[in-house]
């Protein structure tokens, strides 16, 4: 005899119908033509510039990473280039007092939210003055622990809430981030104290090797939201007026009291996971790879300010060279910076040095004046 | 004064915090309306409102995040992890973020975290909830582990903190909860963290020890006395740091010393102890430091918890070798 239905309750409608719901927003298509008019930010002529030259100079700055790394110029490095949209318009939407918490990858928002690039370079060489934060700069040094950002984020957001601040906190993670267990901690709590936190999930399809599919059996990331009790959104990630529009309106509940918001952006990162051995070939095709190229932010944020007269050949070059003597000055400063010491580091573990580390430190003092 | 159980004494101290700071916050798993499951929080919500003591979702390593978070927003968090033994859940915002918050910021920001959290056997509670998991906070550079023995220090030792700057792993001796009573003043004052206290002073034998081991040391002490030995009790108080001058103070004078715990054998204070008496006063001793610690096995089922624990009868046992070496 079949099994009978259940009149009142079919989960596997229910679930069907929600990731339905779960549409990916775009604004602007791969040809750089508005396809969702009623749903353009309107960002001025001024603001469209600024986005992208912003791109331009982050796509610049992680070329030279790349090559500053494979001369040995540079320590940790993990490429963004196909992430610009994702990274920077999801940024543009925030202000000075908002606080971000970053993933390892996410060192972009970090410099145009303020710190400076000289420090970036320090913290990829490992050393600690890269991430001392000038006092007002509402940023943590890029999270290595995956996921470990996601629960300090709605840290910040309830101090932020109690301390009546009009701001919010915003923390990043890719797709193998939101499998961890402090992704769901991280929205749940933000839910549950109703704090004003945007989680942003930077899907670009891999977590170094492993594809999405291997990560979730959700056909969204987005709809994880959910199960927090939190709006969820899916944006196209190569698409920076959608990436930004969302992200205003994210930031716009929040600060209006009314919570956190997940946010999956889905795009693609061209280079390896980090500079440390990651051979993409090993999981990825070049069909899948150029199938991503066609959506390149910038190839299609360009075409649009081309044809909005916003935008030439001429500016483009201005910020690549810009970009380029800044990126020089910034690797002078930082080989300028004196090589941190083990002494250094062992008076900064407590606030007042303790009888152990305090003779350690003296053994390590008098080693380095030899 | 007034006369304090220590689970007194540690509201009273919440209580003196959150006048004196507004800043400070209380959280934890029914730390809110229920006071906490051992009431340690009692009366707070109704005090200082919903805003500065609330219940979280049932999750350790959120609350850990969640007190990252609001340090990093100028607050003084003082979250409660339930029970101890819960704490392998929040390890990574102990020992990967809030130890390392100073030193991966140059030392520009801080964790000024206070995790209270009850352990310790002896009081039958269901598997997971009595492990003695000190030995694994003091292997983390950047963590201060306090753990009072008595109510009068509870309170001091709570209050000083709450104040520190950096985060604190203050353990509470579940059995040392209710088991006695001592006079408490109603003001406010606090016990420097990092220093022992003498519990009982003597001249032939040191028993270097904390936590709820102190009361047992006393105890043997005492029928040690009997057979005309003077043993001292020194109380670590703070386990990280140690107070290693007081250790080396104590063992100069007596010549002899052995070190308890209520943890195993592997997995605590001790040996860190007997090694730094090695390093500074081996020429003092007339005798090896020996150590009285549990077996190493996890922490057992409660029916076989009273026989596993050290208790009076092994350490004047053991404190009896090294006097007769």
């Amino acid at each position: 005899m079949a099994a009978k239905k259940n009149q009142q309750f079919d989960p596997v409608e229910t679930l069907q119908a929600i990731e339905e719901k779960f549409e990916m927003v775009q604004v602007l298509n791969e040809e750089g033509e508005i396809v969702n008019k009623d749903y353009d930010p309107n960002l001025s002529d001024e603001q469209l510039e600024e986005l992208m030259k912003r791109m331009v100079y982050t796509r610049i700055l992680d070329q030279r990473s790349i090559s500053l790394n494979r001369q040995g110029r540079l320590g940790f490095y993990a490429p963004t280039a196909g992430q610009e949209a994702s990274q920077l318009a999801s940024h543009f939407a925030l202000e000075k007092d908002d606080f971000i918490l970053p993933g390892y990858r996410d060192v972009p928002q970090l410099i145009w939210h303020g710190w400076p690039l000289h420090q970036a370079f320090l913290f990829s060489r490992g050393h600690f003055k890269g991430n001392q934060m000038a006092e007002g700069l509402n940023i943590l040094p890029p999270q290595i622990i995956i996921g470990a950002q996601f629960i300090q984020a709605a840290g910040v957001a309830l101090g932020m809430q109690k301390r009546k601040k009009e701001a919010v906190a915003v923390t990043y993670t890719g797709d193998g981030g939101s499998s961890q267990g402090d992704f769901y901690e991280g929205i749940n709590f933000a839910g549950a104290f109703r704090a004003p936190a945007i989680f942003i999930v930077q899907n670009n399809q891999f977590a170094i090797s492993t594809p999405r599919e291997l990560q979730t059996s959700a056909k969204t990331i987005a709809q994880k939201a959910v199960s927090a009790g939190i709006p969820g959104v899916l944006v196209d990630g190569m698409d920076p007026l959608a990436v930004y529009a969302v992200t205003r309106d994210a930031r716009e509940r929040a600060v209006k009291g009314e919570g956190p918001t997940l946010i999956e952006t889905m795009c693609y990162r061209y280079g390896p996971h980090t500079m440390a051995g990651d051979d993409p070939t090993r999981y990825r095709t070049s069909d899948i790879d150029s199938e991503w190229e066609k959506k390149d932010p910038l190839v299609r944020f360009r075409k649009y300010l081309e044809a909005k007269k916003l935008w030439n050949e001429e500016k483009e070059n201005e910020v690549i060279e810009k970009a380029k003597e800044e990126i020089k000055a910034a690797i002078k400063e930082a080989d300028g910076t004196p090589k941190q010491k083990v002494s250094d580091l062992l008076g900064i573990m407590y606030e007042e040095v303790p009888f152990n580390v305090q003779e350690q430190l003296d053994i390590y003092k008098a080693k380095e004046s030899k | 004064m007034a006369q304090m159980t220590m689970i007194q004494a540690i509201t009273d101290a919440l209580k003196t915090e959150m006048k004196n700071d507004e800043n400070v916050l209380v959280f934890g798993e029914d730390a809110g309306n229920n006071g906490g499951v051992f009431r340690a929080t009692e009366g707070l919500q109704k005090e200082f409102g919903e805003d500065r003591v609330f219940d979280t979702p049932l999750a350790e390593s959120g609350i850990g995040g969640l007190a990252i978070g609001l340090g990093l927003q100028g607050y003084r968090p003082v979250p409660e992890i339930q029970f101890f033994g819960f704490v392998f859940e929040v390890m990574d915002s102990i020992s990967g973020q809030m130890a390392r918050m100073r030193y991966r910021s140059g030392g520009t920001l801080t964790s000024p975290v206070t995790i209270r959290s009850p352990f310790g056997g002896g009081v039958h509670t269901p598997e997971m909830h009595a492990d003695s998991l000190e030995g694994l906070m003091t292997s983390q550079p950047g963590l201060k582990v306090v753990i009072p023995s008595t109510p009068y220090d509870a309170k001091g030792l709570l209050i000083s903190a709450i104040r520190d700057n950096d985060p604190v792993i203050f353990l509470e001796h579940m059995k040392l909860y209710r088991s006695f009573r001592q006079e408490v003043p109603e003001e406010e004052y606090t016990i420097p963290l990092g220093k022992a206290d003498v519990k009982r002073e003597g001249t032939d034998l040191s028993i270097i020890t904390y936590g709820a081991m102190v009361q047992e040391s006393m105890k043997a002490a005492e029928e040690l006395e009997k057979d005309g030995h003077s043993v001292e009790v020194v109380d670590l108080r703070t386990v990280q740091p140690l107070d290693i001058e007081a250790i080396i103070a104590s063992v100069e004078k007596t010549n002899r010393a052995i070190v308890v715990q209520e943890a195993q054998k592997q997995a605590g204070i001790a040996a860190n102890v007997v090694a730094e008496i090695n390093d500074r006063a081996i020429l003092s001793l007339e005798a090896p430091v020996l150590r009285v610690t549990a077996p190493d096995s996890v922490f057992p089922f409660s029916q076989a918890e009273q026989v596993w624990l050290p208790n009076a009868k092994d350490i004047v046992e053991t404190a009896k070798k090294v006097l007769n070496f």
